[in-house]
């Protein structure tokens, strides 16, 4: 199947981002803190994107929190997906009490809402980038479980995995090499779902204070921080938030794409 | 004689996974004659469903009609608008899925599902639909007609539900009623009634009827004409017994004179058995269902158990694998006591059973190649690895007669025979005593199923593997047995060679099976039917099917 031109495009938007990511630091015309200006400057040569609340940098701001956003919402979804797949094939594979424990928990878990759940776990533990990442991780971890779990079980019904077991393979073999190639596109799209919600929960985090906290940049706090301009007519808070919108869309391009090519795939085409 | 329907050079085109169109109805050509029965046959793939869709003037989704006319009553179906159609399908044509179970609407009464065709289109009030539902509730021997349309479609047999279908079809009073496989997915004893009545429905209301079916045994009870259909084409088309007994194409003589595959009995050896089972009992949580059953496999020979859906069969051969623990009784290989559960077996006891499945789809990793599927047998229990184990791998495929290249290929590449072959050969990898074989043929068509059977004959000489053959189909049973256990709702019934249990007399359940299988002999329902009246007549106990 060729790519679409909208996954190209997708494609170019990560890419972007990446590059930002990585390279940010060494491309920021400023300093991450550093006052270089008036208080809302409109944009200029010196400042292409203008200045926030404190006379920052738009720009290197922008730059400075790309690595910081970016990374704390890959890591947090890297570690939600190692948990929940894990909880979640062996909850499938194994079945019975280990199925009903673990189901039971996670179902707890999301009994209650995530924001006002994060909100209580960041307010008593001291804040740091660490305890933000598992927060989010877990949290994101219930509904990558459940996810796991439902497709795992319709594999794990199938006879070449009854054909697997019948042979006396081992759990590791069956859930590795059995039920995870067949489970694995859904997943791999859901992944670029969940990278996109771990980011906006990690900027809500940060828009209401608890996230990464000042004066390191990232881009839900620097919406926050520049909120206000909006009611003086600024784009200032526009651009942040832009920067996460585009973000998302760009993931989501390629998820869809990928959600296709699974659903082609599971239909008996050479993977 | 005007005719009812009439199809002219139709081709019907279907969307390929490149995006282009494919041709799978290559120019058929049909004529239906009021009140008559045409029968299309061909396997999988040949594209009678597809034809019988078009009388409809629908084609599935994917697919196409590209040319041709397709006339009801002279009028032309093909390119009308969806309006006009809408004011023909369910009023003058009507369709019978084979599946009825996935056709009605779990969340509804029968009877709201069976008159709301006629009810829709204005034909009828809803009392008059129901009462002419009613009736024909009585014509189709459905129990209680009063009140069989106030149930709820899991509450009545797969048997009761495809007649309700039928019903269903005729209480819009149609010209033509298209049957797509309507007993496929039945049992054979359910099947006879099922289709006794059908065929005295059809008969008596008048209608014409397009009947599918792969059986070519079934089609000649129901149909005047017969059309052989084979990759789009007409291959034959004649009166019933012509075809039966006179066909001119190769194709059709391959067709009615299959099951050529014939074993002799082997004789008993006498010696100790190398698989036992000693009156075993197993329940699935507290639904008991295996009751005392005893089956003993000497090595080299086949052991058939038959039995219809729900007998216990398939439960059989999960207390034998370890899958399902028996709650008392036990199994036993080469004279030793097999740990009833999976995890206490060794590798070596789990290595010497193989088991090969019904749905070859389904019983291979789609994400592996077929080195991994068969190899991994060799790594696992013999520790063959690298270029050995890929050569060992291509030896297995040319012993199961498939070419060594496809060790590079992926089971979505291959045909559903080829499929059940790799199976086979993954059996074999594990070099076993005892290979149980569950329903292995009854996804395949029938020639490719025979070329299977064949295989596996071919390979018990060459290494003298014992088969427990699992199977609800007499004809195999019949082909390849030594002995045959029959089972009925999870009890053996009557176990022997099978001189023994295929010479009358039979016990009753024996029996019904037995006359229940369709023979490709014009006007068998007939007699077969005549002859169990008389028989009950006589005094005799006859068995009827328990119509679950």
């Amino acid at each position: 199947m060729r790519p679409r031109a909208s996954v190209l495009v997708g494609f170019a938007i990560i890419a972007v981002y990446a590059a930002a990511a990585l390279l940010g630091p060494l491309l920021s015309p400023y300093g991450e803190a550093e006052v270089v200006g008036d208080v809302w400057e409109p944009f200029s040569a010196a400042h292409p994107l203008g200045t926030d609340n404190l006379g920052r940098d738009m720009l290197s701001r922008l730059l400075w929190g790309a690595s910081r956003t970016i990374g704390v919402a890959l890591a947090a979804t890297l570690l939600a997906f190692g948990i929940g797949m894990t909880l979640g094939y062996l909850a499938a594979v194994v079945g019975g009490w280990v199925d009903m424990i673990l189901s039971r928990g996670i179902d707890t878990l999301m009994a209650i809402p995530t924001l006002i759940f994060a909100l209580v776990v960041l307010a008593v533990l001291p804040p740091s980038v660490v305890i933000l990442i598992l927060v989010i991780a877990v949290l994101d971890s219930t509904r990558v479980f459940r996810l796991a779990r439902a497709v795992a079980m319709d594999v794990v019904v199938m006879d070449f995995v009854e054909v697997a077991r019948l042979r006396g393979e081992r759990l590791g073999w069956i859930v590795f090499r059995e039920v995870l190639p067949n489970t694995l596109p859904p997943l791999i799209a859901e992944f670029g779902l969940r990278f996109c919600f771990a980011f906006l929960f990690l900027s809500s985090l940060s828009f209401l204070g608890l996230g990464i906290q000042p004066p390191a940049a990232d881009w839900g706090g620097m919406v926050r921080d520049n909120a206000n301009a909006i009611s003086f007519g600024l784009p200032i808070p526009l651009i942040p938030a832009a920067a996460i919108a585009i973000l998302t869309i760009g993931v989501n391009l390629v998820v869809d794409w990928q959600l296709e090519r699974s659903s082609g795939a599971r239909r008996g085409v050479r993977p | 004689m005007t005719l009812l329907l009439e199809i002219r050079d139709l081709h019907i085109e279907a969307l390929g996974e490149e995006g282009n169109w494919q041709e799978i109805v290559k120019g058929v050509s049909l004529e239906l004659e009021p009140a008559r029965v045409l029968g299309l046959i061909g396997e999988s793939g040949a594209g009678k469903s597809t034809i019988g869709l078009a009388a409809l003037g629908y084609a599935r989704h994917g697919c196409r009609l590209a040319r041709g006319s397709i006339r009801l009553q002279g009028e032309e179906l093909f390119g009308a608008t969806p309006e006009k159609l809408r004011h023909i399908r369910g009023v003058r044509v009507c369709y019978v899925a084979q599946s009825a179970a996935a056709a009605f609407n779990p969340a509804h009464r029968l009877e709201d599902q069976v008159i709301e065709a006629a009810v829709q289109h204005g034909i009828m009030t809803p009392d008059e639909a129901r009462a002419e539902a009613r009736r024909l509730y009585t014509k189709l021997r459905l129990p209680k007609p009063e009140l069989f349309g106030r149930r709820y479609p899991h509450q009545v047999s797969g048997g009761q539900l495809q007649r309700a279908m039928t019903v269903m079809a005729m209480v819009p009073r149609p010209d033509l009623i298209v049957f797509d496989e309507p007993t496929t997915a039945l049992d054979v004893t359910t099947q006879i009634e099922v289709l006794a009545a059908i065929k005295e429905a059809i008969a008596d209301e008048g209608m014409a009827a397009v009947y599918i079916t792969h059986d070519l045994a079934l089609v000649a009870q129901m149909a005047h004409r017969i059309m052989v259909l084979r990759d789009g084409l007409t291959v034959e088309v004649g009166p019933t017994e012509q075809i039966l007994e006179a066909p001119r194409e190769a194709y059709t003589r391959a067709l009615v004179n299959v099951r050529r595959v014939q074993k002799p009995e082997k004789p008993r050896s006498g010696a100790a058995p190398l698989l036992e089972v000693r009156a075993v009992d197993a329940a699935y949580g507290t639904v008991p269902v295996l009751f005392d059953v005893s089956v003993a496999l000497e090595a080299g020979r086949t052991v058939a158990v038959v039995g219809e859906s729900g007998s216990g069969k398939s439960t059989l051969a999960r207390v034998i694998t370890g899958l399902l623990p028996p709650r008392s009784g036990e199994v036993r290989l080469d004279g030793r006591p097999l740990p009833s559960s999976l995890g206490d077996r060794s590798k070596d006891q789990l290595r010497r059973i193989q088991l090969v499945y019904q749905m070859p789809d389904v019983a291979l990793n789609p994400r592996q190649k077929v080195e991994e599927i068969v190899g991994r047998v060799l790594s696992f229990y013999f520790g063959i690895e690298g270029a050995e184990r890929r050569r060992e791998v291509a030896r297995l495929l040319e012993e199961v007669e498939l070419p060594a290249v496809f060790v590079d290929r992926y089971p979505g590449e291959l045909s559903g025979g080829q499929k059940q072959r790799i199976c086979i050969a993954r059996a074999l990898a594990a070099r076993p005593e005892v290979i149980i074989c569950d329903e292995v043929t009854s996804a395949l068509d029938v020639q490719v199923a025979d070329a299977v059977l064949r295989l596996l004959l071919r390979l018990q000489e060459e290494t003298g593997i014992a088969y427990l053959f699992i199977t609800h189909d007499l004809a195999t049973v019949k082909a390849i047995a030594d002995d045959i256990v029959v089972m009925l709702e999870g009890r053996v019934v009557e176990q022997g060679p099978k001189s023994e249990i295929l010479t009358p007399p039979h016990h009753p359940y024996t029996d019904l099976l037995l006359s229940s299988v369709p023979e490709m002999e014009v006007g068998w329902l007939d007699r077969v039917l005549r002859e169990r009246a008389e028989r009950k007549a006589r005094g005799e106990t006859v068995m009827e099917a328990a119509d679950r």
